[in-house]
């Protein structure tokens, strides 16, 4: 799961994120459920590839940490 | 195998889905009856759930005084669905649109005003003037997350509702549903029990290929559809697929109800205009399947024609509402509207009666068939009811249900039924092995798209019916590891169902009507004297589902006979069709 996001839509700047800090705000506002808090790093994480680029999680995000591309196929 | 485990709570209203109509159904069951318990379920989260998550463009159908009245609206629905509606449920919407939209305004939602403050209504349907603009609608959602807040309505996110619990009467007492982090089962008892979990939008499958690329927001994978028939409920229209215009690959609308008002229209490869009105009928959806097909594609939204600063309006609008990845989308593929057309294509097929008129049958007062059951929203079937109808519709639901609610005493639950169905949610997590759920998914959308995809044809759809069978053994065969993935498992049963429902819907109606989405190519004739009913779906005494007609409720307005063709006449003559 920690390895295989390679064309994931969904990305975490790591340095930004504040999920190890308590913040679930983007795990909470995804309609589909797919980011979770990786456990290794303690930060936000996309971890199913099933995304509506819908952009919640982006908006939402009290650090702007979050970027949310195209899906490759659509693009 | 284990007997599964449950938690269960007892409620007076439970709201299924927490998106437009859902959110409005248990905001105003908590009005009418402020000492029920009302109690929302939310697959997401509430807070940007539901097909409104980045909230909406605009108002489709709103009739406002001194633009449109209730009669003509109706009216214009009528022929627009040639003929099939039940009158009553359209003028119900209708003449509690004006109000629904001051309600929504006193709550802070912001729709477009002229310079004397009054509604900026713009046209686009074919008569009448229907389309209110919100160029500030981004936060619509927040606007009902607070509100429900303030009418302390008891909320539960991430809990996916499989099946609705039917006690010895036969009346709806419940749901039983699932968390989609914990697995946990949950049982909820309820007096009322009102249905608004969306389209089923993740029926066909997007000419990309990516599962989750759908017009509709995938979250809404015709759970409610799913629920509705096995509660016993009927449905209606299921052979009036969806199918819209949208921006190719994408899938979002491009959008013609924004544009349009502005200059901008629907082309050929040309650059020249085919279709008489934009607003989204089967009707239009044949004109722009034909044009795709008859060698004056690909079709565009046109817009580079106008002036710069028009256009910045129009990128504001749509790059910052309901689906704000458009610009993102265009950018990546060098498409500038000032410079370029936007090359379109015809969506993957849905059931959604917001947009056409697939859904549970409902009457006027938002009741199904079921005793105790209510449905609002888009899998309620009030054609091309859209987000305004899904909020009336929401209102009269869940009034409908707080009143019956507090003249009911508490339903016994069958706990029969709670068992074998919490067996059935949980059963993929038990198996080793076994089939990925996004394999079967794939498999059958695809079936979904080579067999009843329109034009419709019977061989077709008896093929489908009998790949839809091999796949529902293979349902037995799921395997999930994770409360995640034991979600998209339980989707597949709901996607399985409704794929069924429309192959023997449209299997069912022997005639073609409204335009592509019921295209029959071995019965290319509308059939007033035969099929001038609803075709209704049910699922019978031996479990199996069944199709039979249900005739229309008497017209409380006809259409003149000149009315009626106006939808039937859309394409715009060239000059060469002229010539000739």
């Amino acid at each position: 799961m920690s390895s295989s996001n390679k064309g994931f839509p969904v990305t975490v700047n790591l340095d930004k994120c504040i999920a190890d800090k308590g913040c679930t705000v983007c795990v909470d506002s995804c309609p589909l459920d797919v980011l979770a808090i990786d456990p290794d790093s303690g930060k936000a994480k996309m971890t199913y590839n099933e995304c509506w680029y819908c952009l919640p999680c982006e908006k939402d995000c009290p650090t702007q940490a979050i970027t949310v591309s195209i899906p490759y196929l659509l693009r | 195998m284990c007997e599964t485990s449950f938690i269960e709570e007892s409620v007076d209203v439970l709201v299924i889905g927490g998106g437009t109509a859902g959110s409005m159904a248990a905001i105003k069951a908590k009005q009418k009856k402020p000492d029920l318990n009302v109690f929302l379920l939310e697959k997401a989260n509430v807070k940007r759930s539901g097909a409104i998550s980045m909230g909406m463009d605009g108002l489709n159908n709103a009739v406002i005084p001194g633009y449109a009245t209730p009669e003509q609206y109706v009216r214009e629905i009528t022929v627009a669905n040639d003929g099939i509606v039940n009158q009553k449920t359209l003028l119900a919407y209708a003449a509690n649109s004006y109000s629904m939209i001051e309600e929504l305004d006193s709550w802070g939602v912001k729709f477009e005003k002229d310079e004397n403050g009054d509604y900026a209504v713009k046209k686009v349907h074919h008569v009448g003037t229907y389309v209110l603009p919100m160029p500030e609608g981004h936060d619509i959602k927040k606007i009902l997350y607070r509100k429900l807040r303030q009418c302390r309505v008891k909320i539960s996110n991430r809990l996916v509702a499989t099946r609705i619990l039917i006690d010895s009467d036969g009346n709806a007492a419940g749901v039983i549903a699932f968390n989609c982090r914990t697995a946990q089962v949950v049982v909820i008892r309820s007096k009322a029990t009102v249905l608004c979990t969306g389209a089923a939008g993740r029926l066909g499958l997007p000419a990309s290929g990516y599962l989750y690329g759908t017009y509709e927001m995938p979250t809404n994978a015709g759970d409610g559809y799913s629920m509705a028939l096995h509660a016993g409920a009927e449905l209606t229209g299921i052979e009036c697929f969806q199918i819209n215009p949208l921006i190719k690959d994408y899938n979002g609308p491009a959008c013609a109800y924004v544009t349009g008002p502005m200059g901008g229209y629907t082309a050929n490869s040309r650059g020249e205009r085919f279709i008489e009105s934009d607003y989204w009928s089967g009707q239009m959806m044949q004109e722009f399947y034909d044009e795709l097909a008859g060698g004056r594609g690909p079709v565009f939204l046109k817009v580079n024609h106008l002036a710069d600063e028009t256009i910045e309006k129009i990128e504001e609008i749509l790059h910052s509402n309901e689906r704000p990845s458009r610009g993102r989308f265009h950018e990546g593929r060098g498409t500038d509207y000032r410079r370029n057309m936007i090359e379109m294509h015809i969506s993957e097929i849905g059931l959604c009666s917001g947009h056409s008129a697939s859904g549970v049958w409902v009457n006027e007062m938002a009741e199904t068939t079921v005793k105790g059951l209510y449905a609002a929203g888009d899998l309620a079937c009030v054609p091309h009811n859209y987000m305004l109808g899904a909020f009336v519709y929401g209102k009269i639901s869940g009034e409908s249900a707080a009143d019956y609610a507090a003249v009911t005493s508490e339903k016994e639950i069958d706990y029969r039924q709670v068992r074998e169905e919490a067996g059935r949610i949980q059963a993929p997590l038990h198996r080793s092995g076994g089939l990925p759920a996004e394999q079967v998914e794939y498999k059958l959308r695809r079936l979904v798209n080579d067999y009843l995809q329109p034009p419709k044809v019977a061989q077709k759809m008896k093929i489908a019916l009998q790949r839809f069978s091999q796949i529902r053994i293979d349902l037995e065969s799921i395997a999930a590891d994770t409360p995640h993935e034991l979600m998209r498992a339980n989707e597949v049963r709901f996607i399985l169902d409704c794929a069924e429902m429309a192959a023997i819907a449209s299997l069912y109606r022997e005639e073609s009507r409204w335009g592509l989405y019921h295209n029959r190519q071995d019965f290319p004739q509308e059939n007033t004297e035969e099929w001038n009913v609803h075709v209704q779906i049910k699922k019978g005494d031996d479990g199996q589902i069944t199709a039979f007609k249900r005739p229309l409720e008497p017209y409380i307005f006809h259409p003149e006979d000149h009315e009626k063709r106006i939808y039937h006449h859309l394409r715009i003559a060239q000059e060469e069709d002229k010539v000739s």
